[in-house]
């Protein structure tokens, strides 16, 4: 069986960066990928985004970045699949190599937010929600999320002050994080206090959209040249994707996608997600890293909000998430996410987290979702 | 503004109107010809009641473009007596607090405005507490 690898792997701070463009911030981060690999070259570029279309009025993305890139000539596609765009992305660069047609893909991640502001900005998000039936209402990702946390408040009443343990634990890993957008910790009280921003969902419970760009070189393990550092491999990986409105769904506090593709990849993995060293979950507001929690069977129905209760989630707890800060502190570049992650998770299995190390990482759980779990793609990624 | 679009829903919009699963007999909002119940083709047109409660809700503080003029407004999932689950904005609200479980009806309004004077204004279904005389 071919292995696939991670031989490298770069990534630009997240943040607001009106100076920089599209096709700048993904030659950044793929320039730091290839040149972590030691020289290999793609065969393949897949490049993961949401929004650019409709914020900085420009599709076709493989060709523009193959062409800004260096990489002019090579094969080149946009992957989009939401917020689950950069995960789906990786997807398809790990199959490129499975299937045979590629010894190497570049996956970047890029999103452009600030290209627009405000309403508009708002606007390009309700893309990813039911355009007849959903945005027509004015039903955003972030009302989605509300009514989520309503729900759930209704059918298991935890007290409200819990969900900022997961705000709390994203904001002191990002601390130490030099790519993340807020590097601040928060305190119990600034999250109480915070203003409402679709209610019950307040200022802190949502992840910030933001600009970033990262990418991973994925190689056949067995070409790979002499590596200069420690090799991660890809050993799961999958997407199942669900109903897109809220309002078609059984169970809307049950994340099936993120259920199956747990299920899915862990299997491939022969692993049981309890065996993950690390878990960067899709955290864009804190009832979903709740209910991610609980569908990738950490906690029962209706009682994940726990897990953040007694430091069990932070670096040195039992089940790491957000380790960087997740998209809650280091930001949410859209498309980019599922490779924020992916970075993320192998500079822990490389043991070169820093201040942010998760005391023997072998093995992590990445994972994001499109919209309220409509798509979910799953790796498990482990140190060879 | 995109008019053929608007236009084509407009059964859906302005009546609520749905499809019936001929095999099951699942009830079926919005309509999608294919009965996600019994996998069967359910093409046959349906006219929900318009009465509903409130499944879960939301007030919006940060309006997307279109919906700048409304802030703050609230959405609602509405579960539709007949099942279906069906997104919408709550009015006619006045002072009441909305709760789940809150009985509601459909009623037509305006549900967004294009930007320039000549842009389309859209209606369709929103749903507004039931009202006293209606359940009667």
């Amino acid at each position: 069986m071919t292995e696939v690898v991670i031989a490298g792997i770069g990534q630009v701070p997240v943040g607001e960066h009106y100076n920089a463009s599209l096709r700048g911030l993904a030659l950044d981060a793929i320039e730091l990928a290839l040149r972590d690999a030691g020289g290999l070259r793609p065969d393949i570029l897949y490049v993961a985004n949401m929004l650019a279309p409709v914020i900085s009025g420009q599709a076709h993305l493989g060709a523009l970045i193959a062409d800004f890139g260096g990489l002019v000539g090579i094969e080149a596609a946009t992957i989009e699949a939401g917020g689950a765009s950069g995960g789906a992305a990786l997807r398809m660069g790990y199959l490129a190599i499975k299937a045979g047609q590629a010894n190497a893909a570049l996956v970047v991640g890029v999103e452009k937010i600030t290209d627009q502001l405000g309403a508009g900005s708002e606007a390009s998000q309700m893309l990813n929600v039911d355009s007849d039936y959903e945005a027509v209402q004015g039903m955003t990702p972030i009302s989605q999320a509300a009514m989520l946390m309503r729900r759930y408040q209704y059918e298991y009443n935890p007290p409200r002050a819990a969900f900022g343990g997961f705000a709390r634990v994203a904001h002191a890993n990002a601390v130490s994080n030099p790519h993340a957008m807020y590097r601040s910790a928060l305190s119990a009280e600034a999250y109480d206090q915070a203003s409402v921003v679709s209610d019950p969902l307040n200022m802190f419970d949502v992840a910030p959209a933001a600009d970033g760009a990262a990418a991973v070189l994925l190689a056949r393990r067995d070409l790979l040249p002499q590596a200069t550092h420690p090799l991660v491999r890809i050993s799961g990986s999958s997407q199942a994707s669900g109903r897109l409105a809220l309002h078609d769904r059984e169970d809307i506090l049950d994340l099936e996608p993120a259920r199956v593709s747990v299920e899915r990849a862990c299997r491939q993995a022969a692993i049981r997600p309890g065996e993950v060293d690390l878990f960067e979950l899709y955290d864009s507001s804190s009832i979903l890293a709740v209910l991610s929690l609980e569908a990738a069977g950490f906690a029962p129905h209706g009682q994940g909000w726990r897990l953040a209760q007694d430091g069990q989630l932070g670096l040195d707890g039992l089940l790491p998430i957000s380790t960087f800060g997740g998209l809650k502190a280091r930001g949410n570049p859209g498309g980019a996410t599922g490779l924020y992650q992916a970075v993320e998770a192998a500079l822990q299995l490389r043991g070169e987290a820093g201040k942010n190390q998760v005391p023997d990482a072998h093995r992590a759980l990445i994972q994001c979702l499109g919209g309220p779990a409509a798509n979910a793609v799953t790796h498990v990624l482990e140190r060879t | 503004m995109e008019i053929p679009r608007h236009w084509r829903l407009k059964k859906q919009r302005y009546s609520l109107i749905g499809e019936v699963c001929p095999h099951c007999d699942a009830k079926l909002f919005p309509p999608r010809d294919i009965c996600p119940h019994c996998g069967n083709e359910a093409r046959t047109e349906y006219q929900f009641s318009g009465k509903g409660e409130v499944y879960s809700f939301t007030t919006i503080f940060d309006a997307p473009a279109g919906f700048e003029n409304t802030v703050p407004y609230t959405v609602a999932l509405v579960k539709l007596e007949e099942g279906p689950v069906v997104t919408a904005q709550l009015t006619d609200l006045g002072d009441q607090p909305v709760q789940i479980g809150m009985p509601v009806e459909m009623v037509t309004r305006r549900l967004r405005q294009d930007g320039d004077e000549r842009g389309v204004i859209l209606y369709g279904y929103k749903f507004r507490p039931l009202l006293a005389h209606a359940t009667a």
